[in-house]
C-alpha cells in the first residue's frame, strides 16, 4: 500500500471563490475544507453527522460536511461561517450580544444553520428556529441564548451589548472578551492549526476491558510503512509511564505495559504521516490479546477473592470519605417519619462538543536569535531542550507537571499553550492528549499533532461516576430534620482520577444545603474495569442530591406538608451550622432562592392540579428541589495568582493563567481586574493560561475562578492602582484614565499626567500589579469536622413537567431557577452558565447513559436537542460574600446540581412512580408506572 | 481507494457489475459507518461508486401507475413536495430523520438499503404498499418493498444492482399518518414507529387501511390481522378495536434504547393514536 497517494485536484467554489484543493474525492467536505483550504471555522465534533458543528450551506441549504464526499461539492456553492455575508454578520453581532457562544465550539454550526433559516423564512416562530438548528448540538448554553440571538436578528433588532465604563464593569452585561472570533469562527481549538509538516499521531486502544497483550515485531511493520516515523510503546516513554491527579496516585500509564485495564486504554501509538497513521489498521500489527475477566460494577469490583486491578489495593477501595455530626441514632429516633431508599446512577459523558486535539514541539532552550553558534553545536547538548504543548485543557499547570514528569524533563522545559477550549466541564482537567504528543515530539524532534475522534474521546477520557446510594432521613412532626445518613459507593473506573475528590466532595454536600443536627456519610470510591470517572460538573454532588431531594419529598408526603414548604423550614440560613461544623456567617442566600419562586411555585402547582382533573392523556407535575456547593477545593490550598502590567508604550495586559472553557472566567476576571483598577475593560489585552507567561492560577474547576482567582484579579487591579495612586501622590478615589502612555491621575481638582514612557525602569514593563489568593479554609478531621470551602453557592429550583401517561415519555416544560451567586458579575454569563447547566440536569434525569462499548458516539449517546428546552425563569439573588470579589462566589457547578432532582419530583407528582435511577428513559418510567398499577 | 463518479446509469451499473463497490448516494449511512470503523482502528473500505452525478434518478413524478421517486430524492425533497394526503405520514417521517443536515442529503432508497430496524422511510414504504425498481445487468425489475427487505440490514439487492426509484401506486381518498416515538425532540433514532394509511366511505366506514410498525422487529412489519379487523368498521371507532394480539406477530428487541416489553406497549398506543389522528383529521375535513 502506498503511504502517500497522489491526490487528484477539485476545484470547490466556498464563499463565492472558486478554490483549487488536491483531494481525496471520498475525503469529507469538512476535512477538505480544514486540512485541504485551511478553512477551520468548520468544526468536526462527531464526524458522523450527529452534533452539526461542521454545518455548511451547500447550494444554500444546511448539510454537515462531515457526510458530504469532497468529489460531490464540486460545482456546488459552499459556504462557511468564514463568508462574508449581511446575514451572517448580523447573526455573528447579535449571537456575541446575547452570549449565544460560550465555549464557541458549535457556533459556527449554529450560525450556518440559522443563517439556512433566516433566508428562507425571515420571521420564523420559536419552534420553526428550533426546527431551523435541531440538527446542531450546543452542550454550553441550554439553546436559551442561542434561541433569543436569532429571534433578535429575525426581528431586525440593533446587536449591541453594553460596553462598560471605567469602574462600571462589575455587574454589566458586557460581551465576552474571547467572543469574537469564536462568532467569527477564527478562534483557534486544538484541532485547528498545527506547525506546518507536523506529523500526525493516532493511538491503538485496547477493544478489550480486561486483558494482557504481548507484541511482535514492530520494526517489520514500520519497515512495511515508510510513512510511519515512530511506533511507540510502553517502553519508549522517556520519563516515569504513569500520571494521575494526586500526586500520590499516579497510576495511569501514558501507555499501557503489557496489561489493560479498561477498554479504550492507549496501548501504542504511531506516528507518521497522516495517510501512514490513519491507513494502517490495528488488525495489521503483531498484538496478541489474552483477555482477563472483567470487573465490571462496583458490585463485581467488591466481590470477595477477585483478583484486584491494582496489586497496591487489594479490596479495590481507592478511597473512603466519611462525615459524622451528632448521635445518628439519636437522630432517627427524634423523627416522625424516616424515609429511605436506594438510588443508582450511571457514567455520564461529559460531550463537549470539541474532542480533544493539539500539538507538541520540541523546542532548543537556546532561542534561535542568541546566535551563540552554528545548529549542529545548539542540537549537540540537548538536555536543556524544552517542550511546548499546545492544546486544549482546563488546566495549564497540571499538564505542565504531567508532561515534566512522563517526558523525563523539569517543570521549566515544559511550557502548556491552552487553545481555545471547546467545552470542558471537568473532562479536560485530567491530561489526555498531552502525554502522549509530548513524549512523540520529544523522541522524534518533529511536531506531532493529534486529534481524538468522537468514539476516541468518549472511550478513553473520563466520565461522571456512577453511583449506588443507600440513604436514611428522618424529621420531627413539624418537619424539622433530625437525621440524614447515607453510603456511596462510586464507580471510579480503571484509573483514581478524581475519584478521591468525589469521595470527599460528596460526604459533605449530602444533606443538601439543610439544617440537620444528627449527619453520618460515608462514601467510598472503588476500583472496576471500567472507563475511568473523573470530575464532571459537581464533583459526585448531583448524584447524591438525588437520593437527598428524594427522601425530602417521601418526608414531606408522611407528614402531610407541602414539598416547598418542608424545604423551606429547614433552608440553611445566616448563622447555621453546616454538618461539618461550620458556621455560615454570610452569603447563604437559600432562604431567599426559596422565596423567589414561591410565587410561582404556587401557580404552577395550581395549573397542575387544574389539567390532571381533566384526566387526559399527560399528567403534569412540579416538582422543587435545592442544592449546595461550595467553591474551591475542598479543604486544600488551592491559590491563584493574576498580573497586570503596564507597558512604556501604554499597553495594559492582564497576565491570566485561568483557562476559560466557554465559561467566561476571561470575561468576568477582567471585570473583576478593571474595576480593581480603574480603567475600562476596553483598555485591556490579555494572555490567557500561558505557562511560560501567566501566573499559576489553578485549575478551571470546583467553580472556583470567579471566587478564587477573582479575588486574585481585583488584588493585582488594586496592587496596581496603589502604585499609580502613589506614583501620582493621589487619593484613593482618583479617576485613572490611559491614552497611549499618557497616564492620567485625576484626584478632585487636581490632575497629574504620567508619562509612561519616560518611566525608569529596565524592561518594557513599568509598572506592574499582582494579586494572590488561597480562601481560607482547614482540614477536615477524621469525622469530617472543619471548614472545608470558604463559601457555597445555593439554588432551588422548581421542574415542571408533563409526563404521556400511556408512553412513559418526560417532557420539561418549565424550569424556575433561583441562585444564589453572591453577585453576578455579569449577568448574562451568570444566566447562560445556569441555563447550561439545566440542559446538563436535564440530560442526566432524562436521557444520558454511557455505556462502554454500545453508546460511545454522539448518535447513541443523547445529549438534549434545542427542541428537549425547557422555558427557564432565573431569579438571580446576589447575598453578597463579604470574602469574594465585589461579593461574587461560583456558579458553574451549581447549575446543574438541583435539576434533576427537581424534575423527579415533579415526575412523581405527575404520575405518582418514585425514580430511583437515572436517566428516566421511556422504558423506565413506563415499567415503575406499570409496577404502581400492578400494586394497586 | 477507487472512486467511481459515473455520468450515466449504464456506466454505473457496468462498474457496479464489475466491482465489489460500496454506493454512496447522501452518504448520512455510509460516512458514520466508516467513522465507526475507523475509530476502532478498521481504516479499510471498499472502492466508492458514487451514484449522485447520474442524470434522471432525483425527483418526484407522477405517473398513471403511480408516483415514482427517483432513487436520489432526498428527505427534504419528500418534505417540500406537494403530494396527496396518501403522502402526509411519509412527509412526517421526512421532517423527522435526524436533522435538517441529514434531510437534505439523505435519501428514500439509501435509507431502504440501509436496511435498518429503526429506518424511518420503510414502515412508510409498506404502508404505502411500494415498489422497488432496481437495475442490474440484466435490466430493469420491481419487486414489492416486503420482498425487497429481507432482514436486519439485508435486502433482496443483487450484487450487480441499484435501487432506481421507488414507486408508489396511488390510492384514491387515502389519508395517512406516522408516528415517530424517541427519548428526545432532534436527532433521534425510533424506539417504536407507526405508519397508517385509511381510505373511509362517506359513512366514514374504512374501506382500505393498511399499518406497518417499524423498530419492533428486523424489518418492520404490516399488522394484517389489525388490518382485517378494521376494514368494513367506522374509523371513528377504530383506535378502541386495537388488541395486543393484533401486534403479535412483532418481535421487538431489548437494547440501549428501550426493553422489548416497552416497545410493544408503545407500539400498540401509536397504533392507536395513529388512528384517532386519521379520525381527526377526517372528522376536521368533514366539518
Ligand atoms: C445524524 C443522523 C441522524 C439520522 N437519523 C435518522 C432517523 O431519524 N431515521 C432514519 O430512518 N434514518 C436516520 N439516519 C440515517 C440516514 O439518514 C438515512 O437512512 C438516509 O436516508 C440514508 O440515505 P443516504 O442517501 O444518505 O444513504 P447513503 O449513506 O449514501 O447510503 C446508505 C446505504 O444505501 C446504499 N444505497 C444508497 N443508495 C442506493 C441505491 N440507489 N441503490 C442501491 N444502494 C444504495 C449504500 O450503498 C449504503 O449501503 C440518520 C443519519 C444521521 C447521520
Ligand atoms: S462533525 Fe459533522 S455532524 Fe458532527
Ligand atoms: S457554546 Fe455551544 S458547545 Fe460550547
Amino acid at each position: 500500500m502506498l503511504d502517500r497517494p497522489v491526490l487528484p485536484t477539485v476545484t470547490l467554489t466556498v464563499n463565492g471563490t472558486d478554490r483549487m484543493v488536491a483531494a481525496d474525492p471520498f475525503a469529507s467536505l469538512a476535512d477538505t475544507l480544514r486540512e485541504g483550504l485551511g478553512l477551520t471555522g468548520t468544526k468536526i465534533g462527531c464526524d458522523a453527522g450527529d452534533c452539526g458543528a461542521c454545518t455548511v450551506l451547500m447550494d444554500g441549504a444546511q448539510v454537515c460536511a462531515c457526510l458530504v464526499a469532497t468529489a460531490q461539492a464540486e460545482g456546488r456553492a459552499i459556504t462557511t461561517i468564514e463568508a462574508e455575508d449581511p446575514l451572517v454578520d448580523r447573526l455573528r453581532a447579535a449571537f456575541l450580544a446575547a452570549g449565544a457562544a460560550q465555549c464557541g465550539i458549535c457556533t459556527p454550526g449554529m450560525i450556518m444553520a440559522a443563517a439556512d433559516l433566516l433566508a428562507h423564512k425571515a420571521a420564523p416562530t420559536r419552534r420553526e428556529i428550533e426546527d431551523g438548528i435541531g440538527g446542531v448540538l450546543c452542550r454550553c448554553t441550554g439553546y436559551i441564548k442561542i434561541v433569543e440571538a436569532i429571534e433578535a436578528v429575525a426581528r431586525g433588532a440593533n446587536a449591541f451589548a453594553p460596553v462598560a465604563e471605567a469602574g462600571a464593569a462589575v455587574g454589566a452585561r458586557i460581551a465576552r472578551a474571547d467572543g469574537l472570533p469564536k462568532v467569527q469562527g477564527t478562534d483557534r481549538f486544538g484541532a485547528d492549526f498545527a506547525p506546518e509538516g507536523a506529523l500526525w499521531m493516532r493511538a491503538v486502544r485496547s477493544p478489550h476491558a480486561r486483558a494482557r497483550f504481548t507484541l511482535g515485531d514492530l520494526s517489520a511493520v514500520k519497515a512495511a510503512h515508510p510513512g510511519l516515523e515512530a511506533i511507540l510503546t510502553a517502553a519508549d516513554i522517556p520519563g516515569a509511564n504513569s500520571f494521575g491527579i494526586f500526586p500520590t496516585i499516579k497510576d495511569q500509564p501514558v501507555l499501557a505495559p503489557g496489561l489493560v485495564r479498561y477498554r479504550g486504554e492507549a496501548i501504542l501509538a504511531l506516528v507518521g504521516t497522516r495517510e501512514a497513521v490513519e491507513g494502517l489498521a490495528d488488525a495489521a500489527l503483531p498484538i496478541t490479546w489474552e483477555v482477563e475477566p472483567a470487573l465490571i460494577g462496583v458490585d463485581a469490583a467488591l466481590a470477595e477473592g477477585v483478583t484486584p486491578l491494582h496489586a497496591n489495593i487489594p479490596d479495590n477501595v481507592l478511597t473512603r470519605g466519611y462525615l459524622e455530626t451528632g448521635d445518628i441514632a439519636e437522630g432517627h429516633r427524634l423523627g416522625t417519619a424516616t424515609a429511605e431508599g436506594r438510588f443508582r446512577t450511571g457514567f455520564v459523558e461529559h460531550a463537549y462538543i470539541e474532542p480533544e486535539a493539539g500539538y507538541a514541539v520540541r523546542t532548543k532552550a537556546i532561542s534561535s536569535e542568541a546566535g551563540t553558534g552554528s545548529r549542529e553545536e545548539i542540537a549537540w547538548d540537548d538536555s536543556s531542550d524544552r517542550i511546548e504543548v499546545t492544546a486544549c485543557t482546563q488546566a495549564a499547570v497540571m499538564d505542565q507537571e504531567e508532561v515534566a514528569r512522563v517526558v523525563g524533563v523539569s517543570m521549566a522545559q515544559v511550557r502548556i499553550i491552552p487553545t481555545a477550549c471547546g467545552g470542558g466541564f471537568g473532562g479536560k482537567l485530567d491530561v489526555s492528549i498531552q502525554p502522549l504528543i509530548a513524549v512523540a515530539a520529544w523522541l522524534t524532534r518533529k511536531p506531532v499533532r493529534i486529534v481524538y475522534s468522537r468514539t476516541e474521546s468518549m472511550a478513553s477520557t473520563t466520565k461522571r461516576h456512577p453511583s449506588q446510594i443507600q440513604a436514611r432521613m428522618s424529621a420531627d412532626a413539624a418537619g424539622r430534620f433530625t437525621a440524614y445518613e447515607m453510603t456511596g459507593d462510586f464507580n471510579t473506573g480503571a484509573y483514581a482520577s478524581w475519584g478521591p475528590t468525589v469521595a470527599n466532595r460528596v460526604p459533605v454536600h449530602a444533606t443538601g444545603p439543610y439544617k440537620v443536627p444528627h449527619v453520618r456519610n460515608a462514601t467510598r470510591a472503588v476500583h472496576t474495569n471500567e472507563v475511568p470517572a473523573g470530575a464532571f460538573r459537581g464533583f459526585g454532588v448531583p448524584q447524591a442530591a438525588l437520593a437527598g431531594e428524594t427522601l425530602i419529598d417521601d418526608l414531606a408526603e408522611r407528614l402531610g406538608i407541602d414539598r416547598w414548604a418542608i424545604r423551606r423550614i429547614n433552608a440553611i440560613d445566616h448563622g447555621d451550622r453546616t454538618p461539618t461544623g461550620q458556621i455560615l456567617y454570610a452569603s447563604a442566600g437559600l432562604p431567599q432562592c426559596l422565596d423567589s419562586v414561591k410565587a410561582d411555585y404556587d401557580r404552577l402547582m395550581a395549573g397542575a392540579a387544574a389539567h390532571n382533573a381533566m384526566g387526559g392523556r399527560t399528567a403534569r407535575g412540579v416538582g422543587v428541589a435545592c442544592m449546595w456547593y461550595g467553591c474551591g477545593n475542598t479543604s486544600m490550598s488551592n491559590p491563584s495568582k493574576m498580573r497586570i502590567t503596564l507597558a512604556r508604550d501604554g499597553r495594559l495586559t492582564f497576565l491570566n493563567g485561568a483557562v476559560d472553557i466557554g465559561q467566561g472566567s476571561s470575561t468576568v476576571l477582567l471585570q473583576i481586574a478593571a474595576d480593581a483598577l480603574g480603567l475600562p475593560t476596553a483598555a485591556f489585552d490579555f494572555i490567557v493560561g500561558d505557562t511560560d507567561r501567566t501566573p499559576d492560577a489553578g485549575k478551571t474547576s470546583a467553580s472556583r475562578q470567579t471566587f478564587v482567582s477573582g479575588n486574585a484579579a481585583k488584588l493585582a487591579g488594586r496592587d496596581l492602582r496603589a502604585k499609580i495612586l502613589a506614583l501620582a501622590n493621589a487619593g484613593p478615589s482618583a479617576r485613572l484614565a490611559l491614552d497611549g502612555h499618557r497616564l492620567t491621575v485625576e484626584d478632585g481638582e487636581a490632575s497629574r499626567v504620567i508619562d509612561l514612557s519616560v518611566l525608569a525602569s529596565e524592561a518594557d514593563i513599568v509598572l506592574a500589579g499582582e494579586g494572590e489568593y488561597d480562601p481560607p479554609t482547614t482540614a477536615l478531621d477524621a469525622k469530617g469536622q472543619g471548614i472545608p470551602y470558604a463559601t457555597y453557592g445555593f439554588a432551588a429550583q422548581v421542574a415542571e413537567v408533563e409526563v404521556d401517561r400511556l408512553l412513559g415519555t418526560v417532557k420539561v416544560t418549565r424550569i424556575l431557577a433561583a441562585h444564589d451567586v453572591g453577585r453576578a458579575i455579569n449577568p448574562t454569563l451568570t444566566e447562560g452558565q445556569i441555563h447550561g447547566g439545566i440542559a446538563q440536569g436535564l440530560g442526566l434525569a432524562l436521557m444520558e447513559e454511557y455505556l462502554p462499548g454500545r453508546t460511545e458516539n454522539l448518535h447513541d449517546y443523547l445529549i438534549p436537542t434545542a427542541g428537549d428546552m425547557p422555558e427557564i425563569t432565573i431569579h438571580l439573588i446576589e447575598d453578597t460574600e463579604p470574602e469574594g470579589p465585589f461579593g461574587a462566589k461560583g456558579v458553574g457547578e451549581p447549575a446543574l446540581v438541583a435539576t434533576a432532582p427537581a424534575i423527579l419530583g415533579a415526575i412523581r407528582h405527575a404520575v405518582g412512580v418514585r425514580m430511583t435511577e437515572v436517566p428516566v428513559l421511556p422504558h423506565r418510567l413506563w415499567a415503575a408506572m406499570q409496577g404502581r398499577e400492578a400494586a394497586e | 481507494m477507487q472512486y467511481f463518479r459515473p455520468t450515466s446509469l449504464a456506466d454505473a451499473l457496468a462498474i457496479k457489475a464489475d466491482h465489489d463497490v460500496t454506493i454512496l448516494a447522501g452518504g448520512t449511512d455510509v460516512y458514520p459507518v466508516r467513522t465507526a470503523r475507523r475509530a476502532w482502528g478498521d481504516p479499510a473500505h471498499r472502492p466508492v461508486l458514487d451514484i449522485t452525478a447520474i442524470p434522471g434518478l432525483r425527483g418526484i413524478t407522477e405517473e398513471p401507475g403511480g408516483w415514482r421517486f427517483g432513487a436520489l430524492t432526498t428527505w427534504s425533497d419528500l418534505a417540500a413536495a406537494g403530494l396527496p394526503p396518501l403522502f402526509d405520514g411519509y412527509r412526517r417521517a421526512a421532517r423527522e430523520v435526524g436533522g435538517l443536515q441529514v434531510q437534505n442529503l439523505g435519501t428514500l432508497a439509501g435509507n431502504l438499503v440501509t436496511a435498518s430496524p429503526a429506518g424511518d422511510g420503510i414502515p412508510n414504504l409498506m404502508a404505502l404498499d411500494a415498489v422497488v425498481e432496481v437495475a442490474g445487468k440484466g435490466g430493469t425489475r420491481t419487486l414489492p418493498v416486503q420482498a425487497f427487505s429481507t432482514g436486519y440490514r439485508s435486502t433482496a439487492l443483487a450484487a450487480d444492482e441499484i435501487v432506481t426509484a421507488l414507486i408508489v401506486p396511488k390510492l384514491h381518498g387515502a389519508r395517512s399518518t406516522f408516528l415517530k416515538l424517541g427519548a428526545r425532540k432532534y436527532l433521534v433514532i425510533s424506539i417504536a414507529m407507526v405508519a397508517a394509511i385509511v381510505v373511509t366511505n362517506e359513512a366514514g366506514t374504512i374501506t382500505a387501511v393498511r399499518i406497518a410498525v417499524g423498530a419492533c422487529s428486523a424489518v418492520a412489519q404490516r399488522l394484517t390481522a389489525l388490518e382485517a379487523a378494521l376494514l368494513g368498521q367506522p374509523l371513528g371507532q377504530a383506535a378502541g378495536l386495537v388488541t395486543a394480539g393484533h401486534l403479535a406477530d412483532l418481535a421487538p428487541i431489548d437494547d440501549v434504547r428501550a426493553s422489548a416489553a416497552y416497545r410493544l406497549a408503545a407500539a400498540e398506543s401509536l397504533v392507536r393514536d395513529a388512528l384517532t389522528d386519521l379520525a381527526a383529521t377526517a372528522a376536521r375535513r368533514a366539518a
